[in-house]
């Protein structure tokens, strides 16, 4: 092939085009960009998602800059927006969620990465993934019409008779409220803490395991003073996953939080999650304002899950690291 | 034996029986969403909700025949979208990218996994609807696309990275060239797991309902082609379920069961074809 | 491996060919005869009964024409008309003079029917009428007045026993003319509500729960003891929840019922705007039933489709004429005649 032989003549400080010649003719160079074009859009698809959320919300930004974040009164009929209310439930809400949940994730994923029989504990484990993968709206549909009737009739009476001499157990019971939002959440990221907390837990190298049952410790010692601690940065990464997993969760909570944007002490009022709002109210902000606000706020839970899932990765690599250099 | 190593029996004993109450509680949960769905869902699966339209409002009857294809056009739209940025992406992460931009863009990925669907429902409805000044089965389908772009990403550079090293060492070693290589040897070794891949991205999807309701919208009728606004079927139980009408709710029950049916058909399809011939490579 | 690669990639195809033959498999049904055409509509859940009842009938009359409306809430309505996002839009409260600039090609307002907005309430043990005072119902969603049995309550339902429960207001969480309606009599009629609150499709509400669209307002209140709301007098009937009278401006008690609508309505006919933005409620008369209003369809003069521009007014026309009686089966009040013929008029400014 001539131009093969030209490019052989040429001066050696063009040696390194030969070589780009060559490989491209045996199309490795093709394929490298191929895929790199597509792993490029990815990167390209997320910058311009951030780059949206960020020009979008620009009206909001510089009109109420942080005040933003600090006033509690969201009024379209005044123009007047603030993301305090919203940050507050989706807080309250998230909290929820994960008191009840990393308890009940923790202690299903030690039963299933501590259980002999490794054919029973894959198959549970099958079911957990299930769980997850169960769709909001469902959860939602349940939380309308089973969770908060029943929160409504057997739970809030109880707990405010019982406990009423707390705030947070105060007031009316509607049903829907913070209190049905944050059990629902829980529900649904309790598969998450798990399925991240039992490979950990798995990742966990044997010899540690070993040693603790040669010095005479039980199952349940072994586990806590041995395996617990030695995952504690990949239990705690797969918690922070959960919690980003619950602040932007929109659907469920949308249809069992109440809507209504308050800051209440109580568990039983009605509030507002971001996420609700925007899938609320997107559709029809009339008003430049009005519609970079819900905006400010998309990008506020695109900030903070960013944040969170970032933490998250940190911690369980680190965790899984240290298992494969010490296992 | 002593009263402490008795009372140590005892702790170990009642904290292993509590865990395994926290997981059978974690199960059971699974059990009563589906138990639940099929009770009320189960007596109004007919012939007529996978056949008829919406009836009007207030009326009772009609099905939700065009959202159970709007659904289905929907995850067509996304698995076109998604399938091949998420593999290729994959591919490039595991065979061809340096350190530095593999890292980068696993990094962008987890982020744009990470994001709410809701947001992602804001993105769509500012570069697609905004700029076609329409609702459409291709904005929502963009969409659900995006989603599932991460998830196929990660699980194909996992399952190529499993691929063997004498695997890709003998093709090579013949002379192959490094692409033909991925593609005859790599590639269709992991395909198990980067179907298993699409087929849970696909899943995880079909009931998303945040980023439609500002990109594809609802339609009472057929949406033909790609360019209308479509009814899915997580809209339309969301909906029904928060409407007046008993009618509505015991569709939404229905629509609900068929939904979660076919997430899970998806979910235990994939497992029983995929996920064992996986563990038959390993 | 090969063989099972093959396998993969073969069931992976035929998932993907099967999801786009299912994609097509309708199309083949409906493109049989003359092109359809399909109108995005898109707003008032206040109308949506009757919207829903006239797309399908219309539909019946002329098959190739698909009128897809979506109760999405009144604000929803005129943001997307104004983001060109649909061919026409629908709300209970007429656009503002600012949404008006906004638009880029004029919108004229067209009122489809008449219709109540009515308090409804669910208390436990009472299946009675409740009366309420302008006053009382202020103060109610001011939640200045918590419990059913408030004095200013109890005084004009004299003879019923209610229960010391605190009340559970339930509000629209989206932008809604059926919220307009509400929030503009209650600014008529009270001072305190017009300076502290105000009127418009969404407002920042002193106290309640949220629901969304007319249709989760009434799913609430069904699901809320000791609740109270508002909802177009339609979602009260077909769902048979309670809905109380109340005091007009000449101090008579009225229930929400075609003839109290339609004698608020002819206050409002002889001085009807040559646009059609008219407010009746808290209208005079001693038959007129307060919150009481017109609800429109906004639709731009200027549609590019030609198609889509023919249907529209064919529609538009329909109804106006036929498409009214289907509106007292539905509990709307028909449009007087008067008003019929002027919007008949400006039906041909559309082009």
């Amino acid at each position: 092939m001539p131009a093969r032989a030209h490019v052989a003549e040429l001066a050696p400080s063009l040696r390194p085009l030969r070589i780009l010649w060559d490989r491209l003719r045996r199309g490795d160079e093709i394929a490298h960009v191929v895929t790199l074009i597509f792993a490029s859009t990815v990167v390209g698809i997320t910058a311009l998602l951030v780059y949206q959320l960020w020009i979008q919300s620009a009206l909001s930004r510089q009109k109420f800059g942080w005040a933003f974040f600090a006033t509690r009164v969201w009024d379209p009929v005044a123009g007047q927006f603030g993301a305090l209310p919203f940050l507050y439930g989706t807080l309250l809400t998230s909290a929820i969620a994960l008191l009840l949940a990393v308890p009940l994730g923790l202690g299903t994923a030690i039963f299933l990465s501590e259980f002999p029989l490794a054919r029973f504990s894959d198959a549970f484990a099958f079911l957990v993934d299930l769980l997850a993968a169960v769709p909001s709206v469902i959860y939602g549909l349940l939380g309308i019409f089973v969770l908060a009737p029943w929160l409504r009739v057997s739970v809030e009476p109880v707990l405010s008779s019982r406990l009423g001499f707390l705030p947070l157990f105060r007031g009316p019971a509607f049903g829907v409220g913070f209190l049905a939002a944050g059990l629902i959440l829980a529900v649904m990221v309790v598969p998450f803490i798990v399925s991240v907390s039992r490979e950990v837990l798995i990742s966990v190298p044997r010899e540690q395991r070993e040693a603790a049952l040669a010095v005479g410790a039980t199952r349940w010692e072994m586990i806590s003073r041995v395996v617990v601690p030695f995952a504690k940065t990949g239990i705690i990464g797969s918690v922070f996953l959960a919690l980003a997993r619950a602040l932007g969760e929109t659907m469920a909570v949308t249809m069992v939080i109440g809507n209504d944007p308050k800051i209440s002490a109580s568990l039983f009022a009605p509030g507002y999650s971001i996420a609700a709002v925007i899938a609320n109210e997107f559709t029809e902000a009339t008003g430049n304002l009005y519609l970079s606000a819900l905006i400010e706020l998309g990008l506020v839970l695109f900030l903070v899950t960013f944040v969170l899932n970032g933490l998250a990765r940190l911690l369980v690599l680190a965790t899984a690291q240290r298992g494969s250099i010490q296992g | 034996m002593s009263l402490r190593g008795r009372w140590r029996k005892f702790v170990n004993a009642a904290m292993l029986g509590i865990t395994a109450l926290f997981a059978i509680t974690t199960v059971s949960v699974l059990f009563f969403i589906l138990g639940y769905l099929a009770y009320h869902g189960g007596k109004n699966v007919t012939w007529n909700f996978f056949t008829r339209l919406p009836a009007p409002v207030g009326e009772p009857g009609g099905g939700m025949a065009n959202a159970i294809i709007g659904t289905a056009k929907l995850l067509f739209v996304a698995l076109v979208i998604g399938a091949p940025v998420g593999i290729f992406s994959g591919v490039y992460l595991s065979e061809f990218g340096g350190k530095g931009p593999s890292f980068f863009v696993r990094y962008t990925a987890d982020l744009l996994n990470g994001v709410p669907s809701i947001v992602i429902g804001i993105f769509a409805y500012a570069v697609i609807v905004m700029r076609a000044q329409h609702f459409s089965t291709l904005a929502g389908g963009f969409a659900l696309g995006v989603m599932m772009i991460p998830i196929i990403l990660r699980s194909t550079e996992q399952f190529l990275k499993a691929v063997p090293r004498p695997l890709r060492e003998g093709a090579m070693a013949l002379g192959s060239s490094k692409w033909r290589t991925v593609l005859t040897v790599v590639v269709p070794a992991a395909s198990s797991g980067i179907i298993t891949g699409v087929m849970l991205a696909l899943a995880r999807i079909a009931g998303e309902t945040a980023p439609l309701l500002f990109t594809a919208f609802s339609d009472r009728y057929w949406s033909s082609g790609f360019n209308q606004p479509i009814a899915s079927l997580p809209v339309m139980i969301y909906t029904y379920a928060i409407g007046p009408y008993k009618d509505w709710h015991e569709q939404a029950w229905t629509a609900g069961l068929v939904l979660l049916g076919l997430v899970f058909v998806l979910n235990v399809a994939t497992r029983l074809v995929f996920v064992r011939k996986i563990a038959a490579f390993s | 491996m090969k063989k099972i690669a093959g396998q993969n990639w073969a069931i992976l195809a035929v998932l993907v060919a099967g999801l786009f033959l299912v994609s097509c498999s309708h199309n083949a049904g409906t493109t049989t005869g003359s092109q359809t055409v399909l109108i995005n509509g898109a707003g008032s859940t206040f109308g949506y009964p009757i919207y829903s009842r006239w797309a399908d009938d219309f539909h019946k009359l002329h098959p190739n024409v698909e009128i897809n409306y979506q109760s999405v809430g009144s604000g929803a309505g005129i943001r997307q008309l104004l983001a060109g996002t649909v061919d026409f839009g629908a709300s209970d409260a007429p656009m503002t003079d600012a949404q008006l600039a906004q638009s880029k090609s004029p919108v004229l307002h067209f009122p489809t029917v008449l219709g109540a907005v009515v308090p409804t309430y669910n208390i436990p043990g009472i299946s009675a009428e409740l009366k309420f005072t302008s006053q009382a119902l202020a103060g109610v969603f001011l939640g200045k007045i918590t419990k059913w049995n408030d004095p200013a309550i109890a005084r004009a339902n004299s003879g019923l026993k209610l229960p010391s429960a605190t009340i559970v207001v339930i509000h629209r969480s989206d932008g809604s003319g059926t919220s307009f309606i509400w929030t503009d009599y209650l600014s008529k009629v009270s001072v305190d509500w017009k300076n502290t609150v105000g009127s418009g499709t969404s407002v920042n509400w002193p106290v309640g729960l949220g629901g969304k669209g007319s249709e989760g307002v009434t799913g609430l209140i069904q699901q809320t003891p000791n609740s109270i709301g508002y909802v177009e007098l339609t979602y009260a009937i077909q769902n048979h929840i309670l809905f109380g009278a109340l005091q007009n401006s000449s101090g008579e008690f009225v229930k929400a019922s075609l003839e109290s609508v339609t004698a608020a309505a002819a206050s409002a006919a002889d001085s009807m705007p040559k646009d059609f933005r008219v407010s009746i409620t808290n209208a005079p008369g001693k038959d007129a039933y307060p919150i009481a209003s017109f609800t429109w369809l906004l639709v731009p003069t200027t549609i590019p489709d030609v198609a889509k521009r023919d249907d529209i007014k064919k529609f538009l026309h329909w109804m106006l004429a036929e498409g009214q009686n289907d509106a007292e089966p539905l509990a709307y009040a028909k449009l007087p005649t008067d008003v019929t013929a002027k919007e008949d008029a400006s039906i041909s400014e559309i082009h």
